[in-house]
């Protein structure tokens, strides 16, 4: 089955990861398409492949949401390597007794669905590792 | 040195539901009663800065058309939740710069019933997936990578604190919202004037853990107004209009400046902490001055976070300045006496100035009941999610 990534900075290979546009000049980070770093002004960028493995710095169990999100679920900031991603803590149950921040989470990928033409999107989550 | 700037009239409507009413109305209710307690009128007005998130792009204009049509300036503003401080800045630069010596700030917002404001109901899938967007997204990102909703990104802010310093947990965070629906039962112009318990705050609907439906604002209708005078104008005006004057000490307006990770979860903390650092700086004030402080408390979590940014404890000093009964009405520096926007309510535009309203009111030893006794100096805080934050400084006159 043909699969497109959730984003584009989704790489769905062998091992999926996230490609980060990192500034030339500073090193600030960013996942969004960008005109210049919101810090030095730069305007040069290259990519770079953001680690798979991170600490859970933040999170919240969201359980009321716009129609057609599914909830409760777990939505958190990861720090991978030093650099701060978005992202939903998956596989794990979306209590507060099991979600901590500081724990350990790797990427994983999660199916958001498949169209007409047969193609699965796929999206990205991380899930804790034991 | 620019003139300082002084409150001559300010009004907040009761805060509520108006179904009779629409925007313009409200408006026009805040900013006629504004100049009543000014002794002012429309003739004696040189600026107008107005806002109106949801409303038309014309607000200020049609504003206008109802209650003085004088061929002065309109800047219509709009910067989030932050919109009413926004209003009040425009006018005092505007006075600050020597282009009048009296300018009328209005804010006002329908907001009863509104829901969730999350802006991002899931459209109709169907067809074959595309890209769109700045991410190259093929379905919209909230609820798959994370939280787009206010109560969820205020939850996560909460808890990076609670991380951080320790001692948070959701019975402290519920304890904040316990304080300021306690509160609100003094405020007979908040939206919700009732206490309740621990446990009726805890057991309450969970919208974004540990914010259950209790210790998110409450949308509600609302407008608020002020009446801005320069001193010098002020100095020729009559007695009782000089003595209930309130002194803007400080005025200030911050975005926020680029840390690490703050586009993936916006920092509040670093614009808040700056405006309040050169808000005391202008107004030669400290936060040890403070009588009273009305700080943004959208949710529980956040108010937790702005007794730090605000510099009302020690950093990291949170949990323990809230447990030891300081920010109560009885103890060492009250905040958010009227109920906060988790009971008086959350009208966006109109809460930038009612919170100044507030502050206003107890330093005139006007708040009735609810009067801190002997205010006279007090803090008014705003933030717009985006992000915008505006910190003002008020001080009873000497007169
Ligand atoms: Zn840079």
């Amino acid at each position: 089955m043909d699969r497109v990534p959730l984003v584009d900075y989704l790489v769905l290979d062998d091992e999926p990861h996230l490609v980060a546009h990192e500034c030339r000049g500073c090193g600030a980070r960013y996942f969004d398409r960008r005109c210049a770093c919101a810090n030095c002004s730069g305007q040069e960028f290259r990519d770079v492949e953001v680690q798979r493995v991170g600490t859970l710095r933040t999170f919240t169990i969201v359980a009321f949401a716009a129609e057609g999100v599914k909830v409760p679920y777990v939505a958190g900031v990861i720090d991978c390597g030093g650099t701060a991603v978005r992202g939903n803590v998956v596989n794990v149950p979306p209590d507060p007794d099991q979600v901590r921040s500081g724990m350990k989470v790797r990427l994983t990928t999660v199916s958001v669905g498949v169209d007409p033409t047969g193609v699965e999107a796929v999206g990205f989550g991380f899930e804790p590792i034991d | 040195m620019a003139e300082n700037v002084w409150i001559l009239g300010i009004h907040m409507t009761r805060f509520g539901k108006y179904r009779d009413k629409d925007a313009v109305d409200l408006g026009a209710e805040s900013a006629l009663a504004a100049m009543a307690d000014a002794g002012v009128t429309m003739q004696d007005i040189g600026v107008l800065s107005a806002g109106n998130l949801l409303g038309s792009v014309g607000f200020g204009q049609a504003l206008q058309k109802q209650i003085g049509q004088t061929g002065i300036p309109v800047y219509n503003v709009g910067n989030a939740c932050a919109t009413g401080a926004t209003a009040l800045r425009v006018a005092v630069m505007a006075i600050k710069a020597g282009e009048c010596d009296m300018g009328l700030a209005v804010g006002v917002e329908k907001l009863s019933g509104a829901g969730l404001l999350t802006g991002n109901a899931r459209k109709e899938e169907g067809g074959p997936w595309v890209r769109e967007g700045r991410f190259g997204e093929v379905a919209p990102l909230d609820g798959l990578i994370g939280t787009e909703t206010m109560p969820g990104i205020f939850a996560q802010i909460g808890m990076e604190y609670a991380h951080r310093y320790g001692g948070a947990d959701f019975e402290l965070f519920a304890r904040i919202s316990e304080k300021n629906h306690a509160h609100s039962t003094l405020n007979p112009k908040a939206a919700y004037q009732k206490r309740m318990s621990l446990e009726e705050i805890m057991n309450d609907v969970m919208i974004a853990y540990p914010n259950t439906r209790a210790m998110c604002s409450a949308n509600c209708d609302g407008a608020a107004a002020a009446v801005l005078v320069g001193e010098g104008k002020l100095r020729t005006l009559s007695q009782d209009q000089q003595r209930r004057a309130v002194k803007i000490s400080a005025s200030v307006l911050t975005s926020d400046p680029w840390r690490d990770g703050c586009q993936v979860l916006p920092d509040i903390n670093t614009l808040t902490r700056q405006a309040a650092e050169t808000a005391y700086e202008q107004a030669g004030i400290g936060p040890e001055d403070l009588d009273l402080v009305e700080l943004h408390d959208c949710f529980a979590s956040a108010e937790l976070v702005h007794y730090d940014n605000l510099g009302l404890c020690e950093p990291g000093g949170a949990v323990e300045f809230f447990r030891s009964g300081a920010p109560w009405r009885g103890g060492r520096l009250p905040v958010n006496v009227s109920g906060g926007l988790q009971s008086k309510g959350h009208p966006i535009s109109a809460t930038g100035i009612a919170n100044v309203w507030e502050v206003a009111t107890h330093l005139r030893g006007e708040a009735g009941p609810r009067q801190i006794e002997g205010a006279r100096v007090g803090l008014a805080h705003v933030i717009g999610l985006g992000s915008a934050c505006g910190v003002h400084i008020l001080e009873k006159a000497a007169v």
